[in-house]
């Protein structure tokens, strides 16, 4: 188990490598800099001549003129050795405090959306598949597929609307005003949670429609299995025997897509938490992207993929303790 | 439900006019029809037939493992008495009923033909047998797991300690079937169904899995049914044999009777398809035709459509009545019924 361990936390090194490459390169890629935008917004309309000089003493002062290798060290030793991303130039801060506590945030709506979905979509999936063609399965196969058919903003729009008018409660952000500058504490933790229901339901609705279906078919395959039936013929009861071998398999491929999840979670976040009016990084980052700050965009891309590499390693460990094989197989 | 009434003939096990037929997409599909035999104590029932004859369905209906598509007739009848002495019928038992569950492993268990798959990959062999012990036997823990090790020592597991934290895939296949007959014997059954426990495994591996089947039997006075398509194999275990075709039983008799005085033109075309030491050089005999499918179930005799000796107006009119031919032997034939009369 050590040696696997070791060889997963290598291998998640060497990913988030070449994985920071790429942010770099995707930086870099977008026409013009930073020392472009600034001087544009700062000598727009007052009628100034910006020479190429100016802006190259503006890149040098920004750190901008060195060559990209050498910004590509500094950044990612920063980062790596001091926790520090660099700096966010239209904030006029470090970056680690424009995405400070949203990152935080985005963790908490993530996780909960995943906890939603594993906890709907495990026990009904394979209640799902014991029932198998009675009403209830239909019913729940109809009600997942809905979660996969609308689009999120609408069920954003929906359940916001009822919130509204039948709660009489306001979903929009992630704190009760009253909270929302206060300093931590145990209400104010009850206030965030009791706001992540609704985003969490909303993303979680199609992750858990793909999970659940997944759950369903490979319990009905564990099912009929020989190993669920010599079981039986131990005089094992039903729902002991039900847990014990079909629906611990029926597990190993939500397991394994975890981070499939987290990625989808994260790709629709950023349209709900715009119709819900959260806090989170997808909007920083299209903002961050226009404004061509660039270390804002990196921090947001390298934490986003690092929490799906990580969820991977997770998702790669669980699995080889749900699962004898996988070690074996492993070496 | 006669609970109190005594067996006959030392039986075990008495199954009257079984019945099975299953719902599917195409419609009913009858796969036992009407069939009758019985286990005598500490003796083995031999079970030959093709694939699809219904041997195996016959055998699961006494421990009622059958799917959920599955009908037992009502008229059927499986009689079966418990260690304490009471008589069960046992198709009057809700699924999943307490006394089901006790049926199940410890008074009825069965091995099966592939080893591979009746063990779940995910536990180990010692998970697997300490929770068939734990479940008939009233141990704790630490009991169990020396009867489960003990066990697995009893049926020739080397290092049975080290096997016992092994999982499935970390055995060979005669292993594997080797444990899963220990995973049957921990619970103490009186009778054991013992589903092609060979056929999976190579000559010399299924010659010593029917060894040690035999020693145990003596040693442990279990009855068995031996379920196979191979009649090489069933005539070193068997003390009786019964022929089935199609859902029906053609022919019944001791194992001598039928090895060497076949009388039903099936069981003896069966017999003909089998190599020979004293016949090399001479072509086999296959059954000419294919088995006819369940769905439409030729009417009379279910042989007839392949049958050498064929009737016709006689044959494919009705099913043939039980011819005795002597004591113990059977026969379900019109060439000897119209001997008969």
């Amino acid at each position: 188990m050590v040696k696997f361990l070791v060889q997963r936390i290598i291998g998640m090194a060497v990913t988030m490598f070449f994985v920071s490459i790429m942010v770099f390169i995707i930086m870099e890629l977008p026409p013009g800099d930073y020392a472009e935008r600034w001087a544009f917004r700062k000598f727009s309309g007052t009628g100034a001549q910006i020479t190429e000089a100016d802006l190259d003493n503006i890149r040098a002062n920004f750190g901008l003129d060195r060559p990209a290798p050498e910004r590509y060290f500094k950044w990612i030793s920063g980062i790596v050795l001091h926790g520090d991303f660099g700096e966010a130039f239209a904030f006029q801060t470090s970056v680690n405090n424009v995405i400070g506590q949203k990152i935080w945030l985005t963790l908490a709506i993530l996780f909960s959306t995943l906890i939603v979905t594993y906890l709907v979509a495990i026990p009904v999936g394979i209640y799902a598949a014991i029932r198998r063609g009675s009403a209830e399965d239909y019913a729940l196969t109809v009600f997942s597929y809905l979660g996969f058919a609308l689009p999120n903003f609408l069920l954003a729009l929906v359940l916001l609307y009822i919130s509204i008018t039948v709660f009489d409660s306001s979903v929009g952000g992630l704190f009760s005003p009253e909270y929302a500058d206060a300093p931590w504490s145990t209400a104010k933790a009850l206030d965030l949670l009791s706001h992540l229901i609704i985003p969490s339901i909303i993303l979680a609705w199609s992750a858990t429609a793909f999970q659940l279906q997944t759950v369903r078919a490979t319990m009905l395959d564990e099912l009929n299995n020989l190993s669920v039936t010599a079981a039986r013929a131990r005089g094992v009861p039903e729902w002991k025997l039900l847990l014990k071998y079909p629906a611990r398999l029926a597990i190993n491929p939500v397991v394994s897509t975890m981070s499939f999840d987290a990625n989808r979670i994260f790709s629709e976040l950023p349209i709900v938490a715009l119709v819900l009016g959260l806090p989170e990084l997808g909007e920083l980052l299209l903002k961050s992207y226009l404004d061509l700050d660039m270390f804002v965009a990196g921090a947001i891309l390298l934490i986003l993929t690092f929490m799906i590499v990580f969820m991977n390693f997770l998702s790669d460990i669980f699995l080889a303790i749900l699962d004898p094989r996988v070690k074996l197989i492993e070496g | 439900m006669a609970k109190t009434k005594e067996m006959t003939n030392n039986n075990l096990l008495e199954v009257k006019d079984l019945k099975i037929s299953f719902k599917t997409d195409e419609g009913i599909i009858t796969a036992v029809d009407g069939i009758k035999f019985s286990v005598k104590r500490g003796q083995t029932l031999g079970i030959v037939g093709e694939s699809g004859s219904g041997k195996s369905v016959s055998t699961w209906s006494i421990m009622r493992l059958l799917p959920k598509n599955s009908i037992i007739d009502k008229k059927s009848s499986i009689k079966f008495q418990q260690k304490s002495g009471k008589v069960v019928e046992i198709t009057k038992f809700k699924s999943n009923s307490r006394e089901l569950r006790e049926i199940r492993g410890g008074e009825v268990a069965l091995i099966f033909q592939e080893p591979m798959s009746s063990f779940s990959p995910v536990y180990t062999i010692g998970n697997q047998i300490m929770e068939a012990v734990l479940q008939h036997r009233d141990v704790t823990k630490e009991e169990a797991q020396e009867i489960a090790i003990d066990m697995l020592d009893r049926v020739g597991i080397s290092n049975p300690a080290q096997r016992f934290k092994q999982y499935p895939f970390e055995l060979s296949g005669g292993m594997r079937q080797r444990a899963m007959i220990a995973v049957a014997l921990s619970m103490n059954p009186s009778l054991l169904i013992a589903d092609e426990p060979t056929t999976s495994l190579d000559v010399t591996i299924q010659a010593q899995i029917l060894e040690l089947m035999n020693e145990l039997q003596e040693e442990l006075g279990m009855s068995i049914i031996f379920i196979t398509h191979n009649l090489g194999v069933i005539a070193q275990v068997a003390d009786e044999i019964e022929v089935m075709y199609l859902g029906k039983i053609l022919e019944r008799g001791t194992t001598n009777d039928i090895i060497h005085e076949p009388q039903h033109p099936y069981t003896q075309a069966l017999l003909k398809a089998i190599p020979r030491l004293d016949t090399i050089g001479e072509r086999l005999t296959a059954i000419s035709g294919d088995i006819p499918s369940p769905l439409s179930r030729p009417i009379g005799c279910p042989f007839y459509t392949r049958c050498e000796k064929v009737m016709p107006g006689i044959c494919d009119v009705k099913m043939p009545e039980p011819t005795q031919l002597s004591d113990t032997h059977t026969v379900y034939c019109f060439l000897y019924e119209e001997k008969n009369v």
